[in-house]
């Protein structure tokens, strides 16, 4: 009986919470260091809104000025007038967040994106590459400094643990699978504000005030509520790791892209579709190569005075017919000014969708090139029957037509031992030996002449006996030994025949010889 | 008028025809390659070539694999192959012909074909050369050898002609085995009639059948001169007899 299978390792989750995310990329875009230069002075990020300008971050000098991310910039300004500004861009912080997901993948095999401002990873059995959990949090901690990212990790359980443990426990805390987080507030379960408020106004203030109500008494309060956000019991769950969380995990995809280098500038259209038509045969390989077709294609001209045109293309159904979306691009570039010239052109397909390989004209294709041995073979067989297409492969045996087997063209030969070449063996051999009459025997039995197929043959030379006794573990004990001689005939003609018995062997009567290879 | 009208009766005698002077002999296409006399070894690019021979002896098929790999060592010095060839080849027979002369046996041929024989065993000889052209059209293949019994109706000039075109158009060598077959019309860039020779006495036992020889004439070619050779196989390879030196020495057996 196997032994049970062990269970699966507990789940190991790191969350990494860049808490200052748009103000370190805001420093890193101006290239200076936190309080210094433009980072010294008071400065907050703003968006627009319908009531005018929000603040959604600050830096340290900000805060420490009275401003914070909500406040409107009027009331900002009025308690600190030297505020300065720059516009937020959530987009570019999210462009970083999903890049720093996949650079994260370093610390384990699985990172999900928790925007706007956090990272998990699943680090689930990958702690001892990194010298323990510990090491690793100290690693994750070295690198996102050296990349001037204000960053707080936690390792926990579940991924609710490690989110509550990142944003309201210590920097860096490691909890196992029997940890307590009941003394962090509610709001580390991830609630919606609107719910938080409600839980305040009931009095409970920490995850452990939680655990003090009768657990059906939360379910009736919240029970309309679907949404994990809004319900605290389903985040309660999820942080012990009695439900599952889905998160969907950050998968790296490089877009297909293709692109000329042109050795002069070209400034004649002629010459632009020609290249416009090499480079849909070159995405076109590629996105064969990925079983791809293309649905949105972006083609990018560099032209020699700095500029850059772009038009882009988008498919009805994704396809991969070079001369189809050459023939649409066609169209879209009759309106490009070369100017001085295009030096450069770029090709690449950002939205692809799935399209399974397809065959071409086989017969075309075989008309110009050639089959291929598989084809051949099926168009033989096709017509043929799977019995006439076959090669021979050696079998163990001493008995010559047993000795060789006959099996599927393509099908891989058996390992075995090769005979060894002691023996000649003649070129071909007779499906059914044909028997020959002896007319003239030299004293040792060796016929001097003989009739085959209604003409007499003069033996010149010959070489043997080889004996080969019947395989007794296969064939009746009747069966008589053969005495085999390779022989030549006055004209040189090369045959294999043999005795099948010998005289006084006692298995029939006077022994008969049969021809049964020819000899090249 | 009288005299025209006599003129125009006056029947052309036969022998006008018969003293014509017969034309000169086919030589072949003019230029260098015309006098080249053929040898084993030239890598002469013929691709399709027939080989005539008795059903009662294994030599048509035996010469038609030694010139097959003739060509294959001819053509082998390829410094970029670091290794060895190991494509299949093709050995297609029809009914009468594997009734006659057998089936290929595997430890009878030469080692370094063995194990990439793919044989067809097609019934009719519109099957055969169904096979052959689809072995001909087939890049994976080292070369292909058929054999046919006799003179099927369906082996005629333009069978022939489409093998022809095959071989040429996709580059793979072919050897027709004829068997038991007159020498009819056919497009073969070589025509060989070939018989069994006595062996050269193997060194250990004089008594002994030694390597295949055959007497091999050939009768009709595109870049070669006809003539006979006594061919011997040596240690796998295809080689004049000794005595028969390359120049001229087919006069003596002729």
């Amino acid at each position: 009986m196997p032994p049970p299978a062990p269970p699966p390792p507990p789940r190991r989750i790191l969350s990494i919470w860049l808490a200052q995310l748009a103000i370190d990329r805001w420093r890193l875009a101006q290239a200076v260091r936190a309080g210094e230069g433009a980072d010294a002075a008071p400065l907050v990020l703003i968006a627009e809104t319908a009531h005018g300008p929000r603040i959604t971050a600050a830096n340290r000098a900000g805060y420490d000025a009275g401003a914070a991310p909500g406040m409107m910039l009027a009331d900002a300004r009025a308690i600190c007038p030297a505020l300065a500004t720059a516009p937020a861009d959530p987009a570019g912080d999210l462009a970083l967040l999903e890049s720093l997901a996949l650079w994260a993948q370093r610390w384990g095999p699985w990172s999900a994106l928790d925007p706007p401002d956090g990272l998990v990873v699943d680090v689930t059995g990958v702690a001892h590459l990194h010298g323990g959990e510990r090491g690793l949090l100290d690693d994750a901690a070295r690198r996102l400094a050296a990349r001037g990212l204000a960053a707080r990790l936690a390792i926990g359980p579940t991924a609710g643990a490690a989110w509550a443990l990142a944003h309201y426990g210590e920097n860096g805390a490691i909890m196992q699978a029997d940890g307590s987080l009941d003394h962090l507030p509610v709001a580390a379960l991830r609630l919606d504000p609107a719910t938080l408020l409600v839980l305040r106004r009931l009095g409970l203030k920490r995850i452990g005030d939680l655990a003090g109500v009768a657990r059906d008494a939360l379910a009736r309060r919240f029970r309309n509520v679907r949404t994990p956000g809004a319900n605290p019991l389903i985040r309660l769950d999820q942080l012990r790791g009695r439900v599952p969380e889905p998160l969907l995990p950050v998968v790296a995809v490089d877009l297909p892209l293709v692109q000329r280098r042109l050795l002069e500038p070209i400034r004649h259209r002629a010459l632009l579709d020609r290249v416009v038509a090499d480079l849909c045969g070159d995405l076109a390989r590629l996105l064969e190569s990925r079983a791809l077709g293309a649905r949105r294609l972006e083609l990018g001209l560099w032209k020699v005075d700095g500029e850059v045109l772009v038009r882009t293309l988008e498919l009805a159904a994704a396809s991969r017919d070079p001369a189809h979306i050459a023939r649409l691009f066609a169209h879209r570039l009759d309106n490009v000014d070369a100017g001085f010239g295009i030096e450069l052109a770029r090709l690449r397909a950002p939205w692809t969708e799935p399209v399974a390989l397809s065959q071409r004209d086989l017969d075309a294709a075989a008309e110009a090139h050639g089959t291929s041995l598989s084809a051949c073979i099926d168009r033989l067989t096709a017509r043929l029957g799977p019995q006439a297409v076959r090669r021979p492969v050696p079998r163990a045996s001493h008995i010559p037509e047993r000795a060789q087997g006959w099996v599927e063209p393509l099908e891989p030969q058996a390992p075995g031992q090769e005979a060894l070449p002691l023996h000649a063996r003649p070129l071909k051999l007779l499906d059914r030996p044909e028997p020959i009459a002896v007319l003239y025997a030299s004293p040792d039995g060796l016929p001097r002449r003989f009739r085959w197929r209604g003409e007499v043959h003069e033996i010149a030379r010959a070489e043997g006996p080889e004996r080969i006794a019947p395989e007794w573990w296969r064939e009746r004990g009747t069966t008589r030994l053969r005495d085999y001689y390779r022989i030549e005939d006055g004209q040189g003609r090369r045959y294999w025949i043999y005795r099948a018995g010998l005289p006084d062997d006692g298995r029939g009567g006077v022994p008969e010889w049969f021809l049964q290879g020819l000899c090249g | 008028m009288e005299q025209r009208l006599f003129r125009m009766t006056v029947p052309t005698p036969l022998s006008a025809f018969a003293r014509r002077r017969p034309l000169p002999p086919t030589r072949g296409l003019p230029g260098p390659a015309a006098a080249a006399r053929w040898r084993p070894g030239l890598a002469d690019g013929v691709l399709h070539g027939e080989v005539f021979a008795a059903s009662r002896e294994g030599s048509g098929a035996a010469l038609a694999l030694a010139l097959a790999l003739d060509r294959l060592h001819a053509a082998r010095p390829d410094p970029a192959a670091d290794r060895p060839d190991e494509r299949r080849w093709l050995w297609v027979q029809d009914d009468a012909a594997l009734r006659l002369t057998g089936r290929p046996y595997r430890p009878g041929l030469p080692a370094q074909l063995r194990h990439r024989l793919v044989h067809v065993a097609a019934g009719k000889p519109e099957d055969a050369l169904f096979a052959l052209e689809e072995g001909l059209r087939c890049r994976d293949l080292a070369f292909v050898i058929g054999e046919i019994a006799g003179n099927p109706r369906a082996l005629d000039f333009t069978a022939s002609r489409r093998l022809s075109l095959a071989s040429e158009k996709h580059g793979v060598p072919l050897w027709l085995v004829r068997i038991d077959a007159r020498r009819d019309l056919g497009s073969a860039r070589m025509r060989w009639d070939v018989r069994a020779a006595p062996s050269m006495p193997p060194r250990w036992n004089a008594q002994a059948p030694g390597a295949p020889a055959w007497q091999a004439e050939l009768f009709r070619a595109r870049a070669h001169p006809p003539g006979q050779w006594l061919l011997d196989l040596a240690e796998g390879r295809l080689a004049l007899r000794d005595g028969a030196a390359d120049a001229g020495g087919d006069a003596r057996l002729a």
